[in-house]
């Protein structure tokens, strides 16, 4: 696995299909052995072996601490235990304290799988938080369906999922790359071209993206794949420019994007001919592509450094305090950050941990994030969230360009779209 | 037309970046047999000597050409200091040279990744490197044009120190017959350190170029170990020319199918072309007896 400063996104992970198809049997025959025994006891909430007698209650972080995902998924942490910090700070979660388990995913969708077993039946947490790679989500969501527990992912992603024991509070496609290409559309864009990595997000994203340009009168003048930890992209850039493209829509993941842009650059391509929206570069990575190489491009996230609210600024002051003046704040770490307050949102609102309880009062749910007010769906179990257009500037910042009309409710499957319907 | 120009010159420039990362390897594995797995972090090493060098002067232009001669330092010197602790114990079992030298990949990437930090960092093109130029109705990028150049005189330079310095007579006394060499005066052992030392300084000198292409990071070697190894084992090894035939071969089959299909597809059938190749000629485009793989 070749990419070091892997924003790798969700699904990421380079792992064969084998290998993630193993991990879900696994987990699935291990959670569900476990499981035969707690489903047999009577109902009446006595399947969770959750504590809260006393006054502290038990939650867990599983983020990869080590492996390939490990750069990305330590600032998740960072503004979790933030989060956790704060909540405690602040009385607690209906006058408990928290405590944290903290577990290493390794960047394997197994340990995944057997750490979120461990966390759920041995520590008995009340919902763990945690997550980057579709592979880690999916080899961990049987576990958390077969004992009934509570999973916050917060990592933007392809969609076409909603589990009742997961709450999603990073963007479905719905709310970014539909979004981008909404913004593309309004600046009068008409030949896009589009260029990803190869494998399952991208491919996803853009099937859905030639979906809506068909619908839309755009014309899609290229669809180029490179394989993860692709360094040359002369052939593509060439392809790109001889399109006529005045549009470019990327999906490459991680080290592609610094020989993707360099090239773009070298070839005297710029963001005013044809300008690029990214959907997975932030703030992060501006700094290792090099904001020279990257300087005017736009990306499509929910939240950004520079939002400008009240929530944010708080955010962004206890996050340098905590971590260092150096350190930036990007949209999976606001909305890992964001996702324990709604946890705390559910519980307060039910008055129970019980996972049904905090399922039953999810519906409604919301709170002032740093990225504005975000709302939960109880039917699909997303957020609703605005989308914004952010453009990068001079200091490596990325500055909001475009936001949508307000929240955009979450449609991980795409329903409310006529273009949609032959999708999935 | 513009299409096959262009990518004519794409597979020239693919080819040049294959050649300087392969170039310090014909030497050391072509002309010595040492398998170094670590002679891209030796790259890598050189890439982040770009970006220190970058932090020290502030002109991107100036800071580029000091960055030459001195990523060929460090890259070998680090490539001596291999050779002198693990490698020259190793000459009798090259496989195990192979692991050894794997470890010392993975040591060397976590040290840059404690030192520099694990994101990627950032080398600024100098501005007369940045954007296109035109040469015969076509829009060349001038970085592009620059590492061609570079490839060109890295392989001119090591052709003429090969053929007419008294070090490079040594160096091809030694890998035709080290007996003989040996009896004849020459110190063999003086010899391999030396010849360690210029090749791995070519890896650093391909570190410093790769900045104005792609990432700087501490798995920047990884990316290139596998092309570099395909070019010397298919060039034939023992031999320079070989290494540059093949250098170029494969870029521009690289580009070539690119072009024509997509970038996954292209990486398949030019490995699918090498291994075809290799089974009806297994020595390689250009073969040599050497001492250690005859």
């Amino acid at each position: 696995m070749t990419h070091s400063r892997a924003r790798s996104r969700a699904s990421s992970l380079t792992l064969p299909a084998g290998a993630i198809a193993l991990a879900l049997l696994l987990s699935g025959c291990g959670g569900a052995r476990v499981d035969a025994g707690a489903a047999a006891t009577p109902a009446g909430g006595s399947e969770s072996c959750v504590d809260t007698s006393g006054d502290t209650v038990k939650i867990g972080f599983l983020n990869s601490l080590s492996g390939t995902m490990a750069i990305s998924e330590q600032t998740v942490r960072d503004s979790l235990d933030l989060a956790a910090e704060e909540i405690n700070a602040g009385g607690g979660v209906l006058g408990k304290q928290l405590e944290v388990v903290a577990e290493d995913g390794a960047s394997e969708p197994t340990v995944f799988a057997e750490k979120a077993e461990k966390l759920i039946s041995s520590d008995c947490v009340a919902a763990v938080f945690g997550g980057w790679t579709s592979s880690s989500r999916k080899a961990m969501l049987p576990v958390f369906e077969s004992n009934d527990a509570l999973l916050f992912y917060p990592v933007q992603y392809e969609g076409l999922e909603s589990s009742p024991n997961i709450y999603y509070t990073g963007a479905t496609t719905n709310q970014q790359i539909v979004p981008g290409m909404d913004y593309l559309k309004e600046q009068g864009r008409t030949k896009v071209f589009l260029v990803g990595s190869d494998y399952v997000f991208p491919q996803t994203a853009n099937k859905i993206i030639n979906a809506y340009a068909e619908a839309n009168g755009i014309e899609i003048v290229g669809e180029e794949y490179a394989p993860l930890g692709h360094t040359d992209f002369s052939t593509i850039v060439t392809k790109l420019k001889a399109s006529g493209a005045d549009a470019v829509f990327n999906t490459l993941n991680g080290d592609s994007n610094v020989a993707f842009f360099k090239e773009y650059k070298n070839v005297g391509l710029t963001p005013d001919s044809a300008p690029v929206v990214s959907v997975s570069i932030a703030e992060e990575e501006v700094g290792g592509i090099g904001v020279e190489n990257v300087e005017g491009q736009l990306t499509a996230w929910n939240y950004y450094q520079t939002v400008d609210n009240p929530a944010n600024t708080t955010f962004v002051e206890a996050f340098k305090a905590k971590y260092g003046d150096d350190r930036v704040t990007s949209d999976p770490m606001e909305a890992a950050y964001t996702s324990l307050y709604l946890w705390k949102g559910m519980v307060e609102k039910a008055e129970s941990f019980v996972p049904d309880d905090v399922n039953a009062a999810a519906d409604g749910v919301t709170f002032e994030a740093p990225e504005g007010t975000v709302t939960v769906n109880g039917d699909n179990h997303h957020i609703a969230k605005t989308a914004l257009i952010g453009k990068i500037g001079a200091d490596g910042l990325i500055h909001t360009e475009w936001s949508s009309d307000g929240a955009i409710e979450p449609d991980p499957y795409l329903e409310g779209y006529d273009w949609a319907a032959d999708l999935s | 037309m513009d299409a096959l120009y262009s990518q004519l010159f794409a597979g020239l420039s693919v080819g040049s970046v294959l050649l300087l990362a392969a170039l310090g390897l014909a030497l050391t594995f072509g002309q010595m047999g040492v398998i170094n797995m670590a002679h891209g972090e030796f790259m890598m090493a050189g890439a982040y000597t770009a970006y220190v060098v970058q932090g020290a002067i502030a002109d991107a232009g100036v800071s580029l050409l000091v960055s030459l001669p001195v990523g060929f330092l460090v890259g070998g010197l680090l490539g001596l200091l291999l050779e002198v602790t693990l490698i020259s114990r190793m000459y009798t079992r090259p496989l195990d040279t192979l692991l050894v030298t794997w470890g010392v990949a993975l040591v060397l990437q976590q040290l840059a990744r404690d030192v520099f930090g694990a994101p990627n960092v950032d080398v600024r093109a100098p501005s007369w490197l940045s954007g296109a130029v035109d040469v015969l109705g076509l829009a060349v990028p001038k970085a592009r044009l620059f590492i061609i150049g570079v490839a060109v005189v890295s392989v001119v330079a090591l052709a003429l120190v090969l053929k007419l310095t008294p070090l490079g007579r040594r160096i091809r006394a030694t890998v035709t017959n080290r007996d003989l060499a040996e009896t004849s005066g020459i110190s063999t052992r003086a010899t391999d350190r030396l010849t360690f030392f210029v090749g791995s300084g070519l890896a650093g000198v391909a570190g410093v170029v790769l900045t104005l292409l792609g990432s700087i990071g501490p798995t920047l070697g990884r990316n290139y170990i596998v092309d570099a190894f395909l070019v010397v084992v298919a060039g034939g090894i023992g031999q320079l020319r070989g290494a540059v035939i093949a250098a170029f071969a494969l870029g521009l089959l690289q580009a070539g199918i690119e072009y024509t299909t997509t970038a996954s597809i292209a990486k398949v059938l030019v490995f699918v072309v090498i291994v075809a190749f290799l089974q009806a000629r297994p020595q390689g485009l250009v073969q040599v007896r050497t001492r250690s793989l005859a």
